[in-house]
């Protein structure tokens, strides 16, 4: 069955509901998801048209067994291969990729596996994305933390030995502008030595603004690149734009960052066509800017506050094992993370395959690291994104990882 | 006192084409530099030569596959993708050479008008071929770009291949000076394939640069050696969006078809033609593999078989739902 996403709040004004419900139910009174908002930078690029252009012509279903032996026997993976891999033939081959993408990743990453964790900073959000426990039509506790209340995050999330942090917000840029995430990121370069920001999209000069403040990894989920899916899930807001979304990783990295991650939200649409998309869009990224660092994640759709039904539909973890082999095997020198989102044992299986780094210490609301953290009864915390899966701490993860025979690292350079 | 082809001559007073009829050259198979500027053709009648000129009067000469797969270099689309270098055989081979390689696509050196030799290699090459001049022995990009504006005035089109050495002994291409040479002439709206040194940060840059393809060598050139750069060659192949053909140390037909096993767009080959004991079987040979070798990539090459194979889900056994 299909996901229900539609969820009526009482607390909602009549006007808002009639307008909610008129997002939902009237295409026509939905603005043009593929036209740029006056603010928002068109840059020149073909990347957009490659990867379209590819996804597009993706028939999995012709196919074969053959197509897909062939594939494994090639030493690198070709765009054909790749959609070999990814296609429902490549299923019975599934313990040959894992073994495959276990010496991939062994040869460029060796025995090794990053820990992250993230830290909201804020859930305001402006868009309608109905699948989102953010998402503006929510009702939510909402709350966006001040530069005090950020320090103590962090310092608590430092003290239990996470040197990499990933800031996130929700999407408000009226809420939480690019300067305050910039000294949100400020501060974070006090206490971690890595810092990676999941927000909004901004334009060039942003994107440069945040890097001088110490950013250095910017991801960017597309949720669905089939457009036409996207306009029917992302009613209102500027993330309604898909075209400005898809851009965001070049235009980050036009504006000097060092590293960008793509992914699609498997389950919203043909997770297959997608995985194509999130891939082919690093693969052109990465092609166009050789020296930027790239990796993929693969987040499934979770329950939500408000609507617990919500669920990646056919990705089940066979599908996804298989999506996260064929990306190693098409991107052996590709970062690939592994959120919370999916269980213990399965990350405990795929770093030992395809992933490189998993998080850690997770919460998805805001302020609210001392009481998950401590267990420390805490102030005013705002709700969460959506329900995580595995709730390890930093200390445990780093000593399952360990006992695993892998190695967690916290932090692989230096800033010169 | 004018110099004509490097020699002092009392020339002075002639037009040029007076200096072209008086050595017995056609005036459609030269091109002529007066103090480092071509001179149109439809000038050499009226172009007087002063006292204190430099001429330089050139020609070529030698040196340096049927299907809907076809290989497109500067708008121009080829059937073969062998290409065929001209030096080190006699003319006379050229025609046999051609016709059994079945190439479309030649390189000529440019090189000086002289005066013993009455024979021009554009006599013996077929029509419907395509000639590639290269740069031979310039050694920096200014000479390449000289050498390259002369070939375009001797009026066989725009294609131009860029070889620049700055070692006489092993005539390995200097991949810094090519890329300036190529950015030079690319603006000029020349089609450049630069003869390179497999590296893919010059591979890129010659992208960049407005390359139309590029030339990685396999081998030293006439070293008949094969593929020693196969893995350089292969990640540019995989890397370079452009046309990456096979350029020097080919010394057998296998390969050339093992580069286009790998996914080349062409081959270039000379010395291994030449030096064969029946050039027009050799070329013959080269042909066939360099098919072979494009429909084996085409087809997509199958699988070898390796020992052992996982029998159990050992590393899949967890996943659940």
């Amino acid at each position: 069955m299909e996901n229900q996403f539609y969820v009526d709040s009482k607390h909602l004004s009549e006007s808002a509901l009639t307008k909610k419900h008129q997002l939902e139910n009237d295409p026509a009174s939905r603005t043009d998801h593929m036209a740029y908002l006056p603010d928002q930078e068109q840059i020149s690029s073909d990347i957009r048209e490659k990867v379209m252009a590819q996804t597009a012509d993706y028939d999995y279903s012709r196919y074969t067994a053959d197509d897909v032996r062939r594939a494994l026997q090639h030493e690198q993976k070709s765009v054909e291969d790749f959609k070999a891999l990814l296609s429902p033939a490549a299923a019975p081959f599934l313990e040959q990729m894992a073994e495959q993408a276990r010496l991939e990743t062994r040869k460029h990453f060796g025995n090794t596996v990053y820990l992250f964790t993230p830290l909201y900073i804020a859930n305001y959000c402006e868009n309608y994305c109905v699948y989102c426990g953010f998402n503006c039509y929510n009702d939510i506790r909402r709350m966006k933390l001040n530069m005090e209340q950020i320090e103590h995050e962090m310092q608590i999330i430092a003290e239990s030995g996470m040197e990499e942090i990933l800031i996130l917000t929700g999407e408000s840029r009226a809420k939480s502008d690019v300067k305050y995430i910039g000294e949100a990121c400020r501060l974070a370069r006090k206490y971690f030595r890595m810092v990676g920001i999941e927000i909004y999209p901004v334009n060039v000069e942003d994107y440069r603004y945040l890097h001088e403040c110490g950013v250095d990894y910017v991801t960017v989920f597309q949720e669905t690149y089939d457009t036409v899916k996207y306009e029917q899930l992302h009613l209102a807001g500027h993330k309604r734009v898909w075209p400005y979304r898809f851009e965001a990783q070049e235009r980050a990295l036009m504006g000097g960052m060092r590293g960008i991650a793509c992914s699609a939200l498997l389950g919203l649409s043909d997770f297959r066509k997608d995985a194509l998309a999130s891939a082919l869009h690093v693969y052109y990224l990465q092609r166009k800017y050789p020296h930027a660092e790239v990796s993929l994640s693969c987040p499934r759709l979770r329950p939500i506050i408000n609507n617990d039904a919500i669920n990646p539909q056919d990705v089940h973890e066979k599908e996804l094992c298989q999506v996260l082999c064929a990306y190693r095997l098409f991107l052996p020198f590709a970062g690939i993370t592994v959120s919370s989102r999916e269980s213990e044992s399965f990350r405990n299986g795929i770093v030992k395959i395809a992933a490189t780094k998993v998080s850690a210490g997770v919460s998805t609301g805001i302020g609210d690291h001392e009481s998950k953290y401590t267990g420390k009864e805490g102030e005013a915390e705002g709700d969460e994104q959506f329900e995580i899966n595995d709730g390890r701490s930093f200390t445990q993860m780093y000593s399952d990882m360990s006992d695993a025979g892998l190695q967690p690292v916290l932090n692989d350079y230096l800033y010169v | 006192m004018v110099i004509v082809n490097g020699i002092t001559t009392d020339a002075a007073g002639k037009t040029i084409a007076d200096l072209v009829a008086e050595n017995g050259w056609k005036c459609n198979q030269v091109a002529v530099e007066r103090n480092l500027e071509i001179v149109p053709k439809t000038a050499y009648g009226d172009t007087v030569v002063q006292d204190g000129d430099s001429i330089e009067i050139v020609c070529f000469m030698g040196g340096g596959s049927q299907s809907d797969d076809v290989l497109t270099i500067g708008g121009k689309a080829f059937h073969s993708r062998f290409i065929l270098g001209s030096g080190k055989y006699s003319l006379s081979l050229i025609q046999a050479a051609v016709k059994y390689a079945g190439a479309e696509l030649i390189t000529v050196a440019v090189r000086r008008a002289h005066t013993k030799e009455k024979e021009n290699i554009l006599d013996y090459i077929p029509e419907g071929v395509t000639l590639l001049p290269n740069t031979a022995g310039a050694r920096s990009a200014e000479e390449a770009v000289r050498i390259a504006r002369m070939a375009r005035e001797l009026g066989c089109g725009d294609f131009v291949k860029v070889e620049i050495m700055r070692d006489s002994k092993y005539l390995l291409p200097d991949n810094g000076e090519t890329i300036r040479a190529t950015e030079i002439l690319a603006k000029e709206g020349f089609v450049v394939l630069p003869y390179m040194y497999p590296d893919l940060y010059a591979a890129r840059d010659l992208v960049s640069a407005g390359a139309s393809a590029v030339m990685p060598l396999a081998a030293p050139i006439g070293s008949n050696k094969g593929l020693a750069t196969r893995e350089f060659i292969q990640i540019l192949i995989d890397e370079i969006d452009l046309p990456v053909i096979v350029d020097a140390g080919i010394g057998r037909p296998s390969q050339a078809c093992e580069a286009m096993e790998m996914g080349a767009a062409a081959i270039m080959c000379n010395t291994a033609l030449a030096t064969a004991g029946d050039l027009p079987v050799m070329a013959d040979a080269f042909r066939q593999a360099v098919e072979a070798g494009r429909k084996a990539y085409l087809s997509g090459l199958g699988r070898v078989l390796t020992r052992g194979s996982a029998a159990s889900d050992t590393l899949t056994g967890f996943l659940q739902d």
